[in-house]
């Protein structure tokens, strides 16, 4: 009898686990289905460049609707799966149809966290997670008018610097010491501190919002007011205070949960035959000996194709650097590893320069890069990394060393990973 | 639109018309040719869009710079030919371009 793969979700890891499904040889049924109308696209772009109208809505899609035919995979747009009934075997959609499955892949992604205060529903204080999102605020990203961003993350910075280069009023309104703060270092925050300010923008570090008002009762222009007392009139607020991972669904079918759905290096959850990868998926990585759980392409990506071999039978667990990128203005940040646990960082070039490298070490070992215009130090560090390679501090700053270079001494020390593994992190 | 010729790692030639402008990755994704993956959406952060330059086009291609140089280290089988698809562009000096493109990506 045929098989079929049930994929719930339709973002980047969703797709990936279409295409590899059939790449791994599955020849069964496979249907995608997606609570968004339109088929996968991927989401960077979002508050890059396509926010900026530098990139045309078709060059969103991760493939053109020929290839899912070429290909064989159905897909259901814009229907929400209601239940999981894994004893059957079976998933309800909200429309009422019932799809029986041999496989089921949960990329449920996430949904953005909402602020939580007094006037969050003001008309004009958007989020940024999906394409109808951006769609709904480009025709606010008109010069001279006054934007808000809160949150000092990825999307709020890139919107911002998309913002004022097309010459808005961009406040950003960061609640901790410095941007990037979840994912960087205080030193790479100030950097991108001073970076948005010689841009124009207005950015408030240690700064939290405590109401939104609706200053003419319009609905038209919002105040933004902060937890040191100021009013910031906006013509349009954008938030951008982290994801929250879709595991209701899985949780309602006794999937187990903890930060994400539960998940080993295969991809399996709790409950046989059903899957996880993507932004929801809480795994465990080997090269940091940890549990994860990713918002990013690179995650969404390698953790589907993982999936989609285990489906089909084969040994490829998901066991990869974990890599990001950003784009601000002039600056490309590409961050190699995760950094938690760091007890020494070591700064390659000079900050001043906007071309630089800060790696993170715990024990005179590497744990992590981020690269401000320096794809060589990142590309090195992703090969340090994956390899389990011992490089050290002096080596990594001393710039007569050319980067590529970095990896060629001390090959045959392999890290011993317990070392990093004494960091287990919150 | 100019002419642009994918020759697949088992032979295969298909010939793509490429709007000027457009870059070699998106021309590929496009038409569905194997072999690239394009998983950054070409902005030259993965490395997954890989091509060997047919060599005497080489020298007609805009010479890289300094961030492919550095993501082709990523790639598997780099060698004097090899360029990203996404830093590509059709132009009309290009028109006949021939690139061959891996098995896989990394």
């Amino acid at each position: 009898m045929t098989e079929t793969a049930v994929i719930i979700g339709g973002g980047q890891a969703g797709a990936q686990v279409a295409v590899s499904l059939r790449q791994e040889g599955f020849t069964g049924r496979v249907v995608l289905i997606g609570d968004e109308p339109v088929l996968p696209y991927q989401r960077p772009p979002l508050s890059k460049t396509f926010l900026a109208g530098e990139q045309a809505k078709e060059r969103l899609f991760i493939k053109p609707a020929a290839f899912y035919e070429k290909i064989n995979v159905e897909h259901i747009l814009g229907e929400v799966v209601s239940e999981i009934n894994s004893k059957h075997q079976e998933i309800s959609l909200s429309s009422g149809q019932r799809l029986p499955y041999d496989h089921l892949i949960l990329a449920t992604g996430g949904r953005v966290r909402r602020l939580d205060c007094p006037g969050e529903s003001h008309p004009q204080v958007h989020y940024l997670r999906t394409l109808a999102d951006v769609e709904a605020m480009q025709d606010k990203f008109t010069t001279g008018a006054r934007l808000v961003v809160i949150g000092g993350g990825y999307v709020g910075l890139e919107t911002a610097a998309v913002a004022v280069e097309n010459g808005l009023k961009v406040t950003v309104l960061v609640a901790r010491p410095t941007p990037l703060g979840r994912v960087t270092s205080p030193d790479v925050g100030n950097f991108f501190k001073g970076v948005h300010r010689e841009a124009g923008v207005t950015l408030c570090c240690s700064t939290g919002v405590e109401s939104i008002e609706d200053t003419a009762g319009d609905g038209q222009v919002a105040a933004v007011v902060t937890d040191s007392g100021y009013r910031v009139l906006a013509d349009i607020v954008v938030v951008g205070i982290g994801l929250l991972p879709n595991v209701e669904l899985a949780g309602s079918a006794g999937v187990v949960c903890d930060d994400g759905i539960v998940v080993d290096e295969y991809g399996r959850t709790s409950v046989n035959n059903i899957y996880a990868a993507g932004d929801c998926a809480n795994h465990p990585n080997p090269i940091y000996q940890r549990r994860l759980r990713l918002e990013s392409v690179q995650n969404a990506l390698d953790q589907g194709k993982a999936v989609a071999a285990t489906i089909c039978g084969k040994d490829k667990p998901y066991a990869q650097v974990p890599w990001f990128w950003s784009d601000q203005y002039d600056l490309k940040l590409q961050t190699a590893g995760i950094n938690c646990g760091y007890d020494q960082t070591v700064v390659r070039g000079e900050m001043a320069s906007r071309s630089f490298a800060v790696f993170y070490l715990r024990q005179g070992r590497l744990l992590a890069v981020d690269a401000i215009n320096r794809p060589a130090e990142f590309v090195v560090a992703r090969n340090i990394l994956s390899k389990g390679l011992a490089v050290s501090a002096e080596r990594l700053r001393d710039e007569n060393i050319p980067a590529k270079a970095l990896a060629n001494e001390d090959t045959e020390k392999a890290i011993d990973k317990t070392a990093l593994s004494q960091q287990q992190v919150a | 639109m100019i002419k642009v010729t994918y020759i697949e790692s088992d032979g295969t030639r298909r010939d793509v018309k490429v709007e000027e402008g457009a870059n070699l990755m998106d021309a590929a994704l496009d038409n569905l040719v194997p072999g690239i993956d394009g998983d950054c959406g070409g902005v030259c952060a993965c490395a997954t869009c890989h091509v060997h330059v047919e060599p005497s086009w080489i020298d007609k291609l805009v010479p890289m710079d300094a961030t492919e140089d550095a993501m082709l280290e990523l790639t598997d089988d780099r060698d004097e030919s090899s360029r990203l698809g996404c830093q590509i562009k059709a132009t009309p000096e290009l028109d006949g371009l021939v690139v061959h493109t891996p098995e896989g990506q990394h």
